[in-house]
């Protein structure tokens, strides 16, 4: 079937979703966290001692070093969930495919997230 | 959109030659890509022998020349022959430019000329920017105000707020950075593209225009605005040596100023 709409209607198509430059702006904030993070992390990681089991262990018992890896995990999974969104919303066209890989993309971020803060905290209290 | 695989006649063969006359001596070839859409046939790219001691420095003048003494039936659009028109847009050497204000003796080796690319082609040069035009008109690129002025007062600008706007007001619509750019490549039925962006934002950045915020209201889209990555295709390409790239970043910084 022809499409007889006019050029301009194609354009402003169905108009605008107004919280895309919050997701601008969270991308950057999750970037510009995860530079000290991630600086902090090599650092601490560089310093430990010897890698043995029970170091890292004792290093994530301490509560700042959890929470700090706590932060780690969420900010992550958060930046990387919201540029592969962007990545997706460029280069899949079709809206059923492209709803279907950002849902997938999202709980599978979710479920490390959680994962990721569980792991953590299980170490970090019980010491396993 | 983002298509991955041709379609089966995209795939571009090789077309006529034309041999330069007997006797010259400053020989360049020209590649033109030819395309007739009512045909069943499939693009092919048609070669041009031109005695360079005889033709002008320009690019345009090379095409001119083609359709004026070998070969007839090559189209391209051109106009002002002085890079004010926009009209002779097209991939020269691999970049969108204009024609007429593009040197031939800046290419080496052969010169390959075709369409503006990811566009629909009418016909060999000719692309349709029926979807640009109408995004550079979905900006709404007029100055709207709604504070009455004395019908025989002009609405004045300070110095400083005009030369806000250099830069930004000599756009031609041209079309080479829009079409110069994979974001817009992809998604150009949803990505306003640079030229409309740039436009947009020279009424946005106007001291006398009053529809600033709802300016940026149209914007604030993922796709409209935020399909920008910072390629600078655009400002690589734009043959007026604008910078479409900065004006998008300035509306994205707008956006984040009007939050905080």
């Amino acid at each position: 079937m022809n499409d007889l709409r006019s050029p301009l209607a194609k354009v402003k198509g169905l108009g605008v979703s107004p919280d895309a430059s919050h997701h601008f702006w969270l991308q950057r904030l999750t970037a510009l966290a995860l530079i000290p993070l991630t600086l902090w992390f090599c650092f601490s990681i560089a310093l430990l001692p010897e890698a043995s089991y029970a170091h890292v262990v004792t290093w994530l018992s301490s509560p700042f070093n959890a929470v700090m890896m706590i932060l780690i995990v969420i900010i992550s999974f958060q930046h990387a969930h919201l540029g592969l969104q962007v990545i997706i919303e460029d280069y899949i066209a079709d809206y059923r495919y492209r709803l279907g890989t950002i849902l997938t993309v999202k709980f599978i971020s979710y479920f490390m997230m959680a994962l990721g803060v569980y792991s953590i905290l299980k170490i970090s209290f019980g010491g396993v | 959109m983002a298509e991955f695989k041709l379609p089966a006649n995209s795939i571009v063969g090789k077309g006529k030659h034309f041999s330069a006359p007997a006797g010259a001596k400053n020989i360049k070839t020209f590649i033109i890509y030819r395309y007739n859409p009512e045909t069943d046939k499939h693009p092919s790219t048609d070669r041009y022998e031109i005695d360079m001691d005889n033709c002008g420095p320009m690019v345009l003048d090379a095409l001119l020349k083609i359709k004026n003494e070998i070969d007839a039936s090559v189209a391209f659009r051109r106009s002002c022959r002085e890079g004010i028109c926009g009209s002779c847009s097209m991939n020269i050497d691999g970049g969108n430019t204009l024609a007429c204000t593009k040197p031939i003796a800046e290419i080496e080796g052969d010169v390959s000329i075709y369409p503006l690319p990811h566009q629909p082609v009418v016909k060999d040069l000719v692309s349709d920017l029926s979807n640009f035009y109408a995004q550079h008109a979905s900006v709404e690129p007029w100055m709207k105000t709604t504070a009455p002025v004395s019908p025989d007062k002009e609405r004045l600008q300070s110095k400083q707020d005009r030369d806000k706007l250099d830069g930004l007001y000599e756009c031609i619509l041209c079309a080479c950075c829009s079409t110069s750019c994979p974001s817009y490549w992809w998604n150009s039925d949803r990505y306003l593209g640079p030229a409309a962006l740039l436009n947009a934002y020279r009424w946005i950045n106007d001291s006398r225009d009053e529809a600033t915020g709802e300016r940026l209201d149209e914007l604030e889209d993922p796709f409209k605005l935020y399909r920008c990555h910072t390629i600078m295709n655009c400002t690589e390409a734009c043959p007026k040596g604008l910078n479409p790239a900065k004006s998008i970043a300035e509306i994205k910084r707008l956006m984040i100023k009007r939050k905080m």
